[in-house]
């Protein structure tokens, strides 16, 4: 049977992309982040998965408003990089998993949870900034991927508890797989930022900190915070925070803490990273 | 469950981009989209008016787009994300577009940054501002 080895959480700035593209990772800004994720990039190699089903969001790069979908999952053979203005990502296409992608998509719609099913799909900077992170320059990524992108851009956007359900759901499907595979859950997006506005710049590290904590120890508690809580503490963006829900209720009731991290700022937006894996009883 | 937006109201500086919202500005939403092909950006940038005569966009959010100000694109149904793509065609970064919606000039906000960014405290209500 296949199996969640993994949760991984990472905050995915566009910015970040940047600084691995134009080769800045090492400049005086940019080096204190990524010196945050030596660990992880070590870990990862020591730790591979066969597919990482990576929970992100869109940002006007692939969805326009013509289709909003809440949850959706990629089930395609490969996804190419999309344009955000900027041109694309000079990185390599992401590989897709698509007999689990498929398997998965049937069982979690069979679960009550209507996902959209997406045979096309480019992804953008929140689901390749943390593959960057994650592996730095590779030629070819070393695992496959599921993308799983979900609304947060528009409100409203789906419940914490719909969020944490949906993990616990993508855990079953996993583990009624036939295929022997590991498998890693990536949420991503956060921590607390905000891009618009007058109030633009917000970050809130303690309130991120305990987010952390809530979401290692009690997410059947964190799963109720309501988004107007997000939303005020944590800045308008803040609220993509919901994802990393996602992540954790793939990996069970109890859960290790491998690896924290976290810096401020990346761009506009305060940087958050954790390694989990399940706890056995 | 009824929907409550007016729950967002009182978050100082700060516009929700709610399902109502995106109807508001579907059509500048749409523009901006264009703006992810290389063709259509070389295009808006050669001449922005006739560009945006393309699009059944109201008058208000044509002229916001023209003088460039994404807090007015919000306020007439924008979303960041969406709106990024103007920016992105000019080169310029978040950081530098998103303090132009702050009172501060790019060097002092990105000094904030630096600094831990902006504090949550007296920024949590208008009530508590006394703007509302």
């Amino acid at each position: 049977m296949a199996k969640i080895v993994a949760g991984i959480a990472t905050s995915h700035v566009p910015a970040v992309g940047h600084a691995v593209d134009s080769g800045k990772t090492q400049d005086a800004y940019w080096k204190p982040m990524f010196d945050g994720y030596e660990f992880s990039k070590k870990w990862v190699k020591d730790n591979p998965a066969d597919v990482a089903i990576i929970v992100y969001n869109d940002h006007a790069s692939y969805f326009g408003m013509e289709i909003m979908p809440t949850f959706a999952l990629g089930i395609a053979d490969s996804y190419a990089i999309c344009d955000e203005g900027y041109g694309p990502r000079p990185i390599p296409d992401v590989e897709g998993a698509p007999e689990l992608a498929t398997h998965l998509a049937a069982s979690l719609i069979m679960d009550d949870f209507d996902m959209t099913v997406l045979n096309v799909l480019e992804v953008d900077h929140g689901l390749t900034v943390p593959m960057s992170l994650m592996f730095g320059t590779p030629d070819t990524w070393p695992t496959k991927v599921i993308p799983l992108p979900v609304n947060v851009v528009m409100n409203p956007q789906p419940s914490g508890e719909r969020c944490l359900s949906l993990g616990k759901a993508i855990k079953r499907a996993v583990e009624q797989f036939d295929e022997d595979l590991t498998v890693q859950i990536w949420g991503t997006g956060g921590m607390s930022h905000q891009i618009q506005g007058a109030r633009a710049g917000l970050i809130n590290l303690p309130w991120d900190i305990q987010f952390m904590d809530d979401l290692i120890n009690q997410p059947e508690v964190l799963q109720y915070k309501p988004h107007l809580e997000y939303m005020i503490e944590a800045g308008s963006e803040g609220v993509e925070l919901i994802m990393w829900l996602i992540m954790r209720g793939a990996l069970g009731d109890k859960v290790n803490e491998v690896y924290r991290f976290n810096h401020v700022p990346a761009s506009n937006t305060s940087v958050g990273h954790l390694i989990l894996t399940p706890k056995e009883d | 469950m009824k929907p409550n937006f007016e729950q967002y109201d009182d978050i100082p500086g700060t516009t929700i981009f709610t399902i109502e919202k995106a109807r508001e500005g579907f059509h500048l939403n749409q523009f901006c989209m264009s703006l992810r092909s290389e063709e259509n950006r070389t295009r808006f940038l050669a001449d922005g008016p006739a560009y945006l005569a393309e699009w059944k966009m109201t008058d208000e959010q044509k002229q916001a787009v023209i003088d460039r100000d994404f807090q007015k694109m919000l306020d007439l149904g924008g979303n960041v994300y969406f709106l990024s793509k103007i920016f992105a065609s000019e080169g310029l970064s978040y950081v530098e577009a998103v303090s132009t919606m702050t009172d501060m000039n790019v060097e002092e906000y990105q000094q904030m940054m630096i600094n831990g960014g902006r504090s949550v405290e007296g920024w949590r209500s208008k009530k508590e501002r006394g703007e509302a």
